[in-house]
Order: C-alpha cells, then structure tokens, then sequence
C-alpha cells in the first residue's frame, strides 16, 4: 500500500515536471505557432537566476519565485523584438534562428561562467510514507505546477488581455482590423512564455541542478508534449502531460528513466501517426 | 545547350575529382590528407541534408541520427567480423531500415513541417541519451562504451582479404571517390522523372498529388535515400577518426548540419558542400586557437545568415554574378 502510494505520487510528478517545462513553450507556439528552439535555454537561464543570486545571500524562493521569472521575462521580450519578430509569418525561419539563438546562449554561459556551477539544495527536508522517505519538495513541484496551469487558464480566459490574446491566436488578422496592437500582444505574450520557461527552469533547478547543456535534457521531452498536445495551451499541455508522464514513468519503474525517455518518443510518433494535429486537434477543440 | 550544362557539371566535378585523388597525395602532407578527408566526409553528409530538405522540402533536423546509426552500426559490424565488406553495406542498410520505419509514421501521418523537424531532432537527441548511457551494453563482441564511444575501429580493408588495409592516403582517396560518386548520381537523380516529382512536391503538394503523384511515397523515397547517404558518411568518418561516439548525435552536430546546408543554399548540391568545408573549416581554426567557444560563432552564424542572407552563399553568389553580367551587357551597349 504505501509502495502503490509513492508510486502514484512518482507518477504524479512526472506529470506535472513535464507540464511544468512544457508549459511556457506551448503558450509561445499556441500564439505564434513557432516551436521556440532556444526554450531549453530559457529554462536554464532560469536555473542560474535562482542559484546565483542565492549564493549570493539572496532568500532561495525570492530567486526562484520572482528574480528568474521577471529577469528571463524581460529576456524574452528583448529576443522577440530583436530576432522573432524580424521572421513573422516565416515559421521555419523563426525556428532556424532561435536554434542559432540556443547554441549563442550556450556558448556564452559555457564561457562566461564555465562549466561548473554549484547547485542548490531542494529545501523543506523529506516526509516518511509508511517506509520510504519522500521530497517535500515533489510535493511543492506538483503544487507549484497546478498553481501555473489554473493561472495561465485564468490569465487566458478572464483578464482582458487575456482575452485580447486569446482572440489573436484564433484570428490575428481580425484582431488587428478591431483595434489591437498585435505587435504589443505577440511581445507580451512571448515575454509570458519565456517568464514561465523561466519559472519552470528556477523551479526545477534543485532538482536537477545548473550547467551550460542542462536545457537539452528538458527539451526533448517539452518538444514532444508540445508537438503530440497540438495547437491548444492548457488541453493539449494538460492532456499530452498526463499521456506520456504516465507511459514513461510506469516503464521507467520496470526498467531505466532512459528507457521511459525511449517509450515516451515511440508513444509520441505512434500518435502523431494517429492524431497529425495532436491531441488537440482532434480532441476538445473548443477548450483553451 | 541546357544539356551541355546538365553534363559539364558532373563532368568538371568528376575530373577535379580525379585529379585531387591522383595528385594530392603526392603533394601535401599527410596530416593535410586526413584534414581533408574529415571536409570530404562532412560533405557527403552536408549533400545528403541537401537532397532531403533543399530539394525535397522535408524538415529534417535529425540527419545526425542516420550519420550516426550509420557509424555505430558499421563499428559494431566490423569488430565482430573483422572485415570491413559487410559492416560498410550494414552502416548504410540500418540507417535506410530505420528511416524507413520513422518515415512511414511520419509521412504517411502527414505530419506538418514543424512536427517533422521537431521529431527528426528529438529522435537524434533520445539516441544520444541512450547510446550515452549505454556503458554497459555489449552488441557481439563489440562494447558500445557510453559516453566514451568505441575507440580503436580498424581501417576499412580491400572488399574480402582482411589483411589489405587502406592507409591515410586511400581513405582520402576512397572518400573522394565517394563523394564525386554521390555528388554526380545525385545530379542525375535530381534530373530524372523522380527528381523532377520531388522538387514539384516542394514547390506545390497539393497540384503535385493532383497530377496523380503520391507525395507520401516520394518523400519517404527521398527520406530513405538521403539516409543511406549520410549513413555512408557516418562510415568513412568512423573510418576517418577510427572512433565513433555519442556525440554525433549531439544537438550540436544536428544543427550543424542544417547551417553548412543553409549557409551554401537551399536547393544546391555544390553549396553544401561548399558550407559544409566552409564552416568545418571556421570551428576547426576556432577550436585549435581557443579564441571563442564554438557554440558562440555557430550560433551568430546560423542567426544572421536567416536573418540576413536566407538564401545561401551560392544562390546569393549567381544573382550577384547575374547582375554583373546584365549590368557589363547593358554597359556594352551603350558604348
């Protein structure tokens, strides 16, 4: 009984870690529908921004709640206007470039800051169910996770612009003849993604720790989610999260993670097999 | 006169060829040879990138996958039978076998062009993680080695007698040879009814499956052709560097590959390979200098070549030369 308990609690988590580093991406390529290939290095820009300021002497959930979210927010919007926007309407050369983006940004912090850089130690201790020890701080990730996903719902369906970005996704050009500065939502909506990609990086570095390459261990998996989720935010995130977070974990348990890792990828090309568009653009196609 | 040009092309390529293999290894040093083998190898690699996403259109961004299913597949071949005839067909079999597979789910899901490039890259990136902690697996008798890759691999041997190995100025010659070979049939390939069929597929799905062509059926043809090539190329580099490790499919090779093929032009075979020698060439010079990370000029490269020069070096190269002549035309002229 409690083996059953900390596996679900196991699994849990795996849903909501890939949630979690699926999420800033999929808003990004719900808006603009442009995979955004330097999200690997949004998140681990957000590690660094939690760990060194928290070697710093700065409080380590002031760094992680608030420095890195803002400070990669802020990046992202300076890389929509300086590379993002300048390829609107060209998707694959969106992509191309924020690909070159994502080997820049590894190559500058490889070189600025080297390749080691101590980590952070999840805090709030371990709790003991029946005879295993489990993190607290799993428990913190799922919360923090749901917190995000009911935040972004909220954010997209009852704030203005919120709504205003809502209606640009389904039809830009509409918006625009109504008044809307589309410019202004795509930047805002860009610096939304990255600040989550950042939050998401800020949140998972104790877990996972900080270095140049990190983001190439998130991406894989937030690509796939992104990609078999399909065009909508919250469902397609939410759905593809629970799909492949179950599938890998269950074969993680009866083999390795890099196996679970191999199940995920096999599960994802099956479906896309089945689905093209993704989950979503077959299933819930009027949620958000 | 547009058949004169279809022929001198390939002619001129197979001549200079040629005369590189016979006289080269007379002329420079050795060390010189086995640098130009590595800009051959890439080559071949850039053209197979170049046939698949520059004329069929297919968003690849995994070629670094069959490259490097290519090389482990001929290493492991090779140290169980210990003659290389066999395990250089297997390095181009697996990655053909495999492309096959991968291409059938995605082409005939018609998958879009962004989940194509995306799968192609994780797929690469998932083999990366597996072949890297695979330490302790053992295929025959050969150790994948994880992280540190299979060193040691024997030189590739005359077809059949084990004992007659190539030297340093035969693999350069086997590798040009090869690429002349792929560069030339490519060339014909891309002529033919079927080339034709496919650079329409890219222009125009929808017209061209209207015309009665299966676009499925083509691009999986083009996707499997262009994985048998960089399978080769992941065989003459294991056979290079007598070496094969995990980081051929590294999200840095990957992307690597697709900058030679942007930086020399899309839809041109002599610009990837002209990118390819080009931008080996720039991180070689940085890497042995250790003036700047890598990563920081590939990644300034890739992002101002799409944001300044879309097209390639060699697309930009003959319109400026068109323009020279249109100009020196219209100055003759007048005068």
């Amino acid at each position: 009984m409690d083996f059953f308990a900390v596996v679900v609690i196991q699994v849990v988590y795996a849903i909501a870690t890939l949630a979690l580093i699926s999420i800033g991406l999929a808003i990004i390529y719900g808006m603009m529908r442009v995979i955004n290939f330097a999200h690997g290095e949004f998140l681990m820009l957000g590690g660094y921004a939690t760990v060194i300021p928290t070697h710093a002497g700065i409080n380590l959930w002031f760094s992680m709640l608030v420095i890195a979210p803002v400070t990669i927010g802020l990046f992202g919007v300076v890389v929509e206007r300086l590379i993002v926007r300048r390829l609107y309407g060209r998707v694959i050369e969106t992509m191309l470039a924020t690909w070159g983006l994502s080997l820049l940004i590894i190559g500058l912090v490889s070189w600025i800051i080297g390749y080691y850089q101590e980590g952070a130690a999840p805090p709030l201790g371990s709790i003991l169910i029946g005879s295993y020890h489990v993190s607290t701080y799993t428990f913190f990730v799922i919360l923090a996770t749901s917190v995000i996903v009911v935040g972004v719902y909220v954010f997209f369906k009852f704030t203005p612009h919120g709504l205003i970005a809502q209606g640009t996704m389904q039809n830009d050009r509409m918006a625009a003849a109504l008044g809307v500065n589309v410019h202004k939502v795509y930047a805002v909506t860009f610096g939304l993604g990255a600040a989550l990609s950042g939050l998401a990086g800020a949140i998972l570095a104790p877990m996972f720790g900080v270095m140049p390459i990190i983001g190439i261990t998130y991406i894989t998996k937030a690509f796939i989610v992104v990609v078999s989720g399909g065009s909508l935010v919250i469902g397609g995130t939410a759905s593809a999260s629970v799909l492949f977070g179950t599938i890998s974990q269950i074969v993680t348990f009866a083999t390795t993670p890099i196996v679970g890792e191999v199940a995920l990828l096999v599960a994802a090309v099956l479906l896309l097999r089945l689905l093209p568009q993704g989950i979503t653009g077959r299933f819930f196609r009027r949620g958000l | 006169m547009k058949l004169n040009w279809a022929v001198i092309g390939p002619a001129a390529a197979a001549g200079c060829g040629l005369a590189l293999a016979g006289i080269l290894p007379s002329v420079v040093e050795t060390f010189v040879l086995v640098d130009l083998t590595a800009y051959i190898v890439m080559s071949i690699l850039a053209l197979s990138l170049a046939l698949v996403w520059g004329y069929g259109g297919i968003l690849c961004f995994g070629q670094s996958a069959f490259f490097g299913l290519g090389g482990y597949a001929y290493v492991i071949g090779l140290i169980n039978l210990g003659d290389s005839t066999i395990p250089v067909a297997l390095g181009i079999v697996v990655p053909m076998i495999f492309a096959a597979l991968l291409g059938y789910f995605l082409f005939y899901g018609r998958v879009g062009d962004i989940y194509l490039g995306v799968i192609t890259l994780s797929v690469s990136l998932i083999l990366y993680n597996l072949i890297n902690s695979g330490a302790q697996f053992k295929i025959g008798s050969a150790a994948i080695g994880g992280n540190n890759g299979i060193p040691g691999v024997p030189p590739i041997n005359f077809p059949g007698v084990p004992s007659s190995q190539l030297s340093y100025e035969g693999s350069f010659q086997l590798s040009l040879a090869a690429l002349v070979i792929i560069y030339v049939a490519l060339h014909f390939l891309l002529a033919s009814n079927f080339g034709r069929v496919v650079v329409a597929i890219r222009s125009n799905e929808l017209r061209t499956e209207l015309l009665g062509y299966d676009a499925r059926l083509y691009k999986l043809v083009t996707f499997v052709v262009g994985a048998a090539i960089a399978g080769l190329a992941g065989v003459l580099f294991a056979n290079w560097g007598s070496f094969i490790g995990p980081t051929v499919f590294s999200i840095f090779f990957s992307a690597q590959i697709i900058i030679w093929v942007m930086v020399g032009g899309l839809g041109t075979l002599l610009g990837a390979v002209a990118g390819a020698s080009i931008i080996q060439a720039v991180t070689t010079w940085l890497g042995s200098n250790k003036i700047a990370d890598p990563n920081i000029i590939l990644g300034i490269i890739f992002i101002v070549f799409v944001l300044l020069v879309p097209k390639g070096i060699q697309p930009r190269l003959a319109d400026w030369l068109r323009s020279l002549s249109a100009w020196r035309g219209s100055s003759g002229k007048l005068t």
